[in-house]
């Protein structure tokens, strides 16, 4: 599809900076149109969303393998940089997945894995048992989901988790300012 | 009312994960988008950024090769070939409010933290498309204007020297649209 060419740039130079206008170039993508001919996108999305939901449990197992295996990785050969990235990532992608996928816990859990990533001075010390308990938890909380998730264990595992690894992050980062501001911070999303 | 066209739009989707890029691209489809390219990794994702010259990117910060954060910064060159102005919306797992700056700094134009929703996504191509800000130029930024408001209390120096011009409030193209004449 050919594209609109976009318009010229209206450039005010100033001392140390210059401001840049241009008419809006994605304007040809504005319609009005009335209320009665309205339709609602977002509505179409989310039951798109939802027809794409049978796919979910699988999609979550994958990312739960992906974890496990970059943690057996580690077992076997330590935290080599590479290592480390990828069980990060893992645990990453499963924290913005999770929700979506209907494994909110397991997303929680991923998180408190990622800050203990992220915060520990030095990875190759955190204790065994604190990244072992999380990727094992992850693994439970989808892998016993609709017998655990009914009573809130799930979210009380992930809660407890979280609580441990902010424990040791407080007290290994006491001397490191900026990593300690970053743990203490709230989330910027809502009810996180 | 007002509604956007997606059919006009065409997207850069770039994510490693192969189930979010499934997901961006249903909700995208769903909203009426018909071009929807994807790239999983940064590096990808430049190539079919010069190549398709996409109106609106979407990219993950944790990416292999580099990163979302380095894509932005590489977009935003503003002699580089391509659209140095087109909006990036960073969506991330990462929720952290130094995150938000960072991204901020590197010139993304929106910053949508997952778990995904169609309305937070909806919500944010709708912004970039009607709310486009003007781009500021410094010795060591460009991008969008970082200043969304103003602030009648802020009480420190200003940083940016010059006159009315520092005031960068622009009316939306809603409110362009709405006034009569």
């Amino acid at each position: 599809m050919a594209k609109p060419k976009p318009p010229a740039p209206h450039v005010q130079a100033y001392a140390d900076h210059h401001v840049i206008t241009q008419p809006n170039p994605l304007r040809h993508a504005v319609q009005y149109v009335e209320d009665k001919d309205a339709d609602d996108p977002v509505a179409r999305a989310e039951q798109a969303l939802a027809d794409l939901s049978g796919e979910f449990d699988n999609w979550m197992q994958a990312e739960c393998n992906r974890l496990a295996a970059a943690y057996d990785t580690i077992v076997k050969a330590g935290f080599t940089p590479a290592a480390r990235d990828e069980l990060f990532r893992a645990a990453h992608d499963i924290k913005g997945d999770a929700a979506t996928f209907g494994y909110a816990a397991a997303g929680a859990a991923a998180d408190s894995l990622c800050r203990i990533i992220e915060h520990a001075p030095d990875i190759a010390t955190v204790p065994a048992d604190l990244i072992a308990h999380h990727v094992q938890a992850i693994q439970a909380i989808v892998r016993e989901q609709t017998n655990i998730d009914r009573i809130g264990v799930a979210e009380t595992l992930s809660a407890h988790l979280r609580g441990v690894a902010d424990d040791y992050l407080k007290a290994v980062n006491h001397d490191r300012p900026e990593h300690l501001e970053a743990i203490l911070a709230p989330s910027i999303v809502p009810g996180e | 009312m007002y509604r956007i066209d997606f059919n006009k739009l065409r997207f850069l989707v770039s994510d490693d994960n192969p189930h979010m890029r499934r997901i961006l691209r249903t909700l995208l489809h769903s909203f009426g988008a018909r071009e929807v390219y994807e790239a999983e990794d940064g590096a990808t994702a430049l190539e079919m950024f010069s190549h398709y010259v996409p109106d609106i990117v979407i990219t993950d910060w944790a990416m292999p090769i580099f990163d979302g954060l380095e894509l932005a910064q590489m977009i935003r060159q503003p002699d580089a070939n391509g659209n140095p102005y087109a909006p990036i919306i960073m969506l991330t797992g990462h929720s952290e409010k130094r995150r938000v700056t960072l991204a901020r700094d590197a010139g993304v134009t929106e910053f949508l933290a997952k778990p995904i929703s169609a309305k937070g996504l909806h919500q944010r191509i709708m912004n970039v498309v009607t709310n486009p800000r003007p781009f500021i130029k410094t010795k060591n930024y460009f991008g969008p204007d970082r200043r969304r408001n103003v602030n009648s209390s802020y009480v420190g120096p200003e940083r940016r020297t010059g006159n009315k011009a520092d005031i960068m409030q622009q009316p939306s193209l809603m409110d362009k649209a709405r006034m009569p004449g």
